[in-house]
């Protein structure tokens, strides 16, 4: 009776385990990057939660947009990097030789902190992603780049001038066919390098409110230097400085009750 | 109060030194092409631009090598723009700055830049027509149908001279574009050689067309390189195949200038030939551009 008791809690155990490992989206390992001879990432590990918004915030410089860009291999387009220690997406190293580039950077997405939308139509800018992948059926293109828009908040504002250049549209809008671009090819993760950096704070109001909309079908990773921005969308926060990634835990946590000292230094605004 | 008097002196002096060297080009320009307008109306008429030339160059008009020298510059745009957008592509898309082979190609295409145009002409000559034209007939067993001056030899030729300006201005045209471009589209699962066609090219075509302005500029107007490989003295027929000769302008300018029986009764009609060849080029350049405006505006517009 006592094993079977015992082993009734192993498997409760390992099936939590199991879940545990199941939210998990990305799993990053010992991660060191390099630009040249700068250590750039200095042993990172953290795990990322499916459908939730986990912010990295930190003072400029401290790694936190080179990490992302580490978690679909953005990096590679710079000569003289070197990477190493592994990142899971899905439980796949992203880094090993048989990964699919295309592959994973269509599952996972991109938003840049500087718009920049292609110098075409709105209309082609959204379907951009799906002609790459040879889609020409003109009903599914058209059918996405309205559910797509619409998820970006932004289809009421352009549906009569799809086919005008995304170029003429303000900032905030350009952000937003960004976020439309990169919705368009169903990713599962969006990374955000800053998003909202370069725009006013009626565009940032909905930039932000439409991350925690899009939590609900997509894992949100997000770099901000804007501290009240991470606290106000993300479920966990990581707070990085010369390249270590110093604490990382639910962003109540963070904001409230830092176990470190330089966390709280940089949360309560002492420096950075 | 002084220092201030001699700083203001030397400050107009380097102005006034500046605006004479400007004027002085200007001068220049307006001098030549008032000269050639002056003296090279009165013989253009629609004879002289529709007819051959009649009684040993000394009457008719120039037809065979206006239709001769747009043949040549357009052959030549064909040859020179895929090779030379290829080039620039691996170049500045492709290619490790620090890899030896593209150091290489580097190397070799800033100094073909620096050579005398006579000296490809001789290369045209030798490689072209001896090597490669003697070789076709040769392996083919024809009667000599290559391996001699023609069209497409001298197009080619000009083609290998203007190789280097179609590649710099188009890697200028590639470098212009914004690397967030290039990694939006990477980051959406674009492959590299999709991002080059769908949205660097597209991009880049203004640019690159610049280059094929700048060649046709020069391409219309060289001499050098086609005496050896195919512009004829005299023709009495129009070229239809690559094979033929042709009859140029610029050639046809340089033969009227040094060879003519009657040098009074030629200059009219040298006059008018120069004439006819910078309007030719002009025309040429200005459809060149016209296109590249319309790409432009259209991207402008929408895509």
């Amino acid at each position: 009776m006592d094993e079977k008791a015992k082993m009734d809690n192993r498997i409760t155990e390992i099936s939590q385990n199991r879940l545990e490992e199941f939210s998990s989206k990305i799993l990053v390992e010992g991660l060191n990057f390099y630009y040249g001879r700068n250590h750039a990432l200095k042993d990172v590990s953290v795990n990322i939660k499916a459908n939730q918004v986990t912010a990295f915030i930190g003072p400029s410089g401290c790694g936190k947009s080179t990490f992302l860009r580490c978690l679909n291999r953005m990096n590679d387009l710079i000569p003289g990097v070197k990477v190493s220690g592994k990142v899971y997406f899905d439980g796949m190293d992203i880094y090993s030789k048989d990964i699919g580039l295309a592959e994973l950077r269509r599952k996972v997405g991109m938003v840049f902190q500087k718009s920049n939308p292609f110098p075409k139509s709105i209309f082609e800018n959204v379907a951009y992603g799906l002609r790459i992948q040879g889609i020409t059926n003109k009903s599914h293109l058209e059918e996405t780049v309205e559910k797509t828009l619409r998820d970006a908040a932004l289809w009421d504002e352009v549906k009569d001038k799809l086919d005008e250049s995304a170029m003429k549209l303000s900032g905030g809008q350009q952000q937003r066919v960004c976020i439309a671009r990169a919705l368009a090819v169903e990713p599962e993760v969006l990374l955000m390098d800053e998003p909202a950096s370069a725009l006013d704070p009626i565009s940032t109001a909905k930039i932000e409110e439409l991350i925690l909309d899009l939590k609900k079908n997509y894992t949100i990773v997000i770099v901000t230097h804007n501290m009240q921005q991470a606290a106000r969308i993300s479920d966990y926060t990581g707070f990085f400085f010369l390249g270590e990634l110093i604490e990382f835990d639910d962003t109540s946590k963070i904001f409230t009750n830092p176990s470190n000292k330089k966390t709280e230094d940089y949360v309560t605004g002492r420096f950075g | 109060m002084n220092s201030k008097i001699k700083t203001n002196i030397i400050s107009s002096f380097f102005t006034g030194l500046t605006l004479l060297a400007t004027l002085i080009i200007f001068t220049i320009l307006i001098i030549i092409i008032g000269n050639i307008i002056i003296y090279g109306h009165k013989t253009i008429s629609w004879e002289f631009i529709t007819k051959a030339p009649r009684e040993g160059m000394t009457a008719g008009g120039i037809f065979p090598a206006i239709f001769g020298t747009v043949a040549l510059v357009v052959l030549m745009i064909i040859a020179v723009l895929p090779v030379g957008v290829m080039t620039a592509i691996y170049l500045h898309e492709y290619s490790k700055p620090d890899f030896l082979l593209t150091k290489i190609i580097r190397f070799a295409v800033n100094n073909l830049a620096g050579v005398p145009s006579i000296v490809f002409g001789l290369f045209g000559l030798g490689f072209f027509i001896q090597f490669v034209g003697a070789g076709i007939d040769k392996f083919f067993g024809l009667e000599v149908i290559w391996g001699q001056p023609c069209l497409m030899w001298a197009a080619l030729t000009l083609a290998l001279l203007n190789l280097p300006v179609v590649i710099v201005a188009s890697e200028e045209a590639l470098r212009a574009i914004p690397k967030e471009t290039r990694e939006a589209s990477l980051a959406l699962g674009a492959t590299k050689w999709q991002t080059i066609r769908r949205v660097v090219l597209p991009q880049a075509t203004p640019g690159i067309l610049t280059g094929a302005i700048l060649s046709i500029s020069r391409g219309a107007g060289e001499v050098a390189p086609i005496m050896f490989t195919g512009a004829a003295y005299f023709l009495p027929y129009l070229p239809h195949k690559p094979t033929d000769q042709f009859m140029e302008l610029g050639y046809h300018i340089y033969v009227m200038a040094t060879q003519s029986p009657d040098v009074e009764t030629t200059k009219p009609i040298l006059y008018g030939t120069v004439l006819t060849l910078l309007i030719l080029t002009l025309l040429l350049n200005f459809v060149a551009i016209f296109i590249r405006s319309k790409i432009r505006r259209q991207m402008k517009k929408s895509f």
